[in-house]
């Protein structure tokens, strides 16, 4: 494996009296889909929020491109090239697809919006990663269907030539054809180069596009193992005991 | 089926039938307004001779002007999905200072009038701030404020007192007009503008590369923009006047006060990061401040705008009456003012409406209010019109977004 572009070393972080991460280990690899998995309460959340700077950890070290960071909030992990798509994709609905892409960083010309040089970047981020599903970049969010606003969520997070794309079930709520639209744009990330992660609890998802698998059991790190090396039962093993005979950390 | 819309070949049809399906998918915009107006306007002057005149039409500018303002106020709130309750009686506040200051303190009006927009950007500050950093609901406060300021108003008044106002700057703004000249030459600049800036619009974006709106359908839009404006101007520079000795003609000088209005507002709105973060706060708070927009000071800057607003209305009704007295803004004039934002276009629930909308649906009242007292209907059945106008208005909302989410 070459080596990765972010490391988390011996990760601590409670809760009150909840330990929530216990000695997590996990890499993430350039051009690579790592799936991260878990049953609920496995801490996946938590360490997406230790990755993007909303929690501290208590103790470990997070290393970024081998150098060791201090990711203190939000605003460092977005400066380092991390960028998170949540679950609920935080669109706002009434803005259209460019305004959604660039809201909170939007380019200017003195004090007006700089729309031109907005709605021609986000047009060719959209068509960098392929995209050819939306009619017209300057319709509402509102009239999209949930795989288009899956794609202007994951779009907006490339935008910024970020290096590390977090995932937070991106199929979730789709059907089938959206679902696949959405794993290919997510293999294409990889492809151009970007760390993905990609947290899903659909083993058949995860196995169609992710390079590495890790599984979190009870706050631990289970294993992080290549996908060809396991099969998807010893994945289930993991995610439900955190352990598996054919599988060695 | 492609985000390269090669400047994909508009057609007059093709814009027609995209519009009828924003319409379906309960974009309606401003369109029950728009026809409301031409409907009432209809009604109103076939049943009374009196109502299509020269003098009526420069009348309900004049009486519109007010609320109007304080629409163009509460589009900030109303866009975040908030609502300021206290708007009315602000202006009341704002426009009591104003008056105790130029009569009672022999302030001149270009200080005055800053001092009491700054009083009522004052009390937009503490509303705001008690909104986004204490987070009690702007309905509480502003319901509270609207309590307050009624009794402030009637201590700087004095029980059951009026002050008057003499000063002939501030009574000219609603009560004398601009000479016909003058109101052609406004015309013509603003018309100019407007022009120009659609022009520099639809260039920069064919420079760029970009879809570019149907240049036919934005001359029609533009021409028939100009028309109606230069209609109005025409009439209002017709004679007037009662008697040949008191000779009235002109566009009245709240007309481009109001303008200037529209436009700061709808540049801040469309224009600037500001306006965005408005829309976007309106839409999804919480991706909002997701995306490291400061949520909190958006707030308290609407109810800031909001309340600077209701104090140039103050100055209106003090120009208009001639004095401010312990029920100015008071009764209906808030509830006005949310009608005409509402009956306009912007919706009650956050994230869509523009300035405009205010001036339309203010102009909405205004013709309820003005056609009804022409045709001799007493205040109760003026209420009653009008409350039943802005039930359908919110409910036309409120079922528009129902169809937006269904889709």
């Amino acid at each position: 494996m070459s080596t990765p572009l972010l490391s988390l070393r011996g990760i601590n972080k409670s809760f009150g009296p909840v330990h929530v991460l216990k000695d997590v280990d996990f890499d993430i690899y350039p051009g690579q889909v790592t799936a991260l998995v878990g049953d609920n309460g496995a801490g996946k959340s938590t360490l997406i929020k230790c990755i993007a700077g909303i929690y501290t950890p208590e103790s470990g070290d997070i290393l970024f491109e081998g150098a060791k960071v201090d990711i203190d909030g939000p605003r460092t992990a977005t400066a380092l090239g991390i960028e998170i798509v949540y679950q609920d994709l935080a669109l706002c609905d009434n803005l259209d697809i460019v305004h959604n892409m660039f809201l909170g960083r939007e380019e200017k010309k003195g004090i007006t919006l700089n729309e031109i040089s907005m709605e021609s970047l986000a047009r060719k981020t959209l068509d960098g990663l392929n995209v050819r599903t939306v009619k017209s970049i300057r319709q509402t969010v509102s009239s999209l269907s949930g795989g288009q606003r899956q794609t202007v969520a994951i779009a907006r997070a490339v935008l910024w030539n970020s290096k590390v794309v977090v995932l937070d079930e991106p199929t979730a709520a789709l059907g089938v054809a959206q679902t696949e639209q959405v794993l290919n744009l997510v293999r294409r990330l990889a492809d151009k180069g970007l760390a993905v992660v990609l947290i899903s609890h659909n083993l058949n998802d995860i196995f169609e596009v992710a390079d590495n698998i890790a599984a979190l059991y009870l706050g631990k790190m289970a294993a992080q193992v290549k996908k060809n090396g396991v099969t998807k039962n010893e994945v289930i093993e993991l995610i439900t005991t955190g352990k598996s005979e054919g599988v060695t950390k | 089926m492609a985000t390269q819309i090669v400047l994909e070949k508009e057609t007059l049809k093709g814009a027609a039938s995209n519009y009828i399906s924003r319409i379906k998918s309960g974009d309606i915009g401003s369109l029950p307004a728009v026809l409301g107006l031409v409907s009432l306007v209809a009604v109103f002057g076939a049943m009374s001779e009196y109502f299509l005149t020269n003098r009526n039409f420069a009348n309900l500018l004049t009486q519109a002007a007010p609320v109007m303002v304080i629409a163009m106020g509460l589009v900030f709130v109303l866009l975040l999905g908030e609502i300021d309750l206290s708007a009315g009686y602000a202006s009341g506040v704002c426009g009591a200072v104003l008056v105790l200051l130029v009569t009672n303190h022999g302030w001149s009006w270009y200080t005055a009038l800053p001092a009491s927009i700054a009083v009522g950007a004052l009390l937009g500050t503490l509303i705001g701030t008690l909104v986004s950093r204490l987070g009690i609901p702007s309905f509480v406060v502003t319901l509270a404020a609207f309590l307050a300021f009624q009794g402030v108003l009637l201590l700087l008044a004095g029980e059951g007192g009026t002050i008057p106002i003499a000063d002939k700057t501030i009574l000219s703004v609603e009560n004398s007009n601009l000479t016909p000249m003058q109101g052609w030459i406004l015309w013509a600049v603003t018309s100019a503008l407007y022009v120009a800036t659609g022009l520099n619009r639809i260039n920069s974006r064919r420079k760029a590369g970009l879809v570019v709106e149907l240049s036919q359908l934005w001359a029609m839009k533009t021409g028939a923009l100009l028309i109606i404006t230069g209609g109005a101007v025409y009439e209002l520079n017709q004679e007037r006047g009662l008697s040949a000795a008191n000779s009235t003609k002109g566009v009245p000088i709240v007309a481009p006060m109001i303008l200037v209005i529209l436009v700061a507002g709808t540049f801040l709105l469309s224009r600037t990061s500001f306006g965005r973060h408005i829309y976007a706060v309106g839409g999804n708070a919480e991706a909002a401040r997701r995306a490291g927009i400061n949520v909190k000071r958006v707030r308290t800057i609407a109810f800031v705008l909001c309340s600077s607003l209701a104090a140039v209305a103050g100055m209106l009704f003090a120009s208009r009456m001639n004095s401010i007295s312990p029920s100015t803004g008071g009764s209906s004039t808030l509830l006005y003012a949310v009608g005409a934002a509402v009956i306009g276009g912007v919706s009650l629930f956050g994230g869509k409406g523009r300035m405009r909308d205010a001036i339309l649906g203010g102009l909405v009242v205004a013709v309820i209010d003005n056609g009804m007292g022409l045709l001799g209907y007493g205040a109760g059945i003026q209420f009653l019109v009008t409350g039943a106008v802005l039930l359908v208005s919110a409910g036309v909302d409120a079922v528009s977004r129902r169809g937006a989410l269904s889709n």
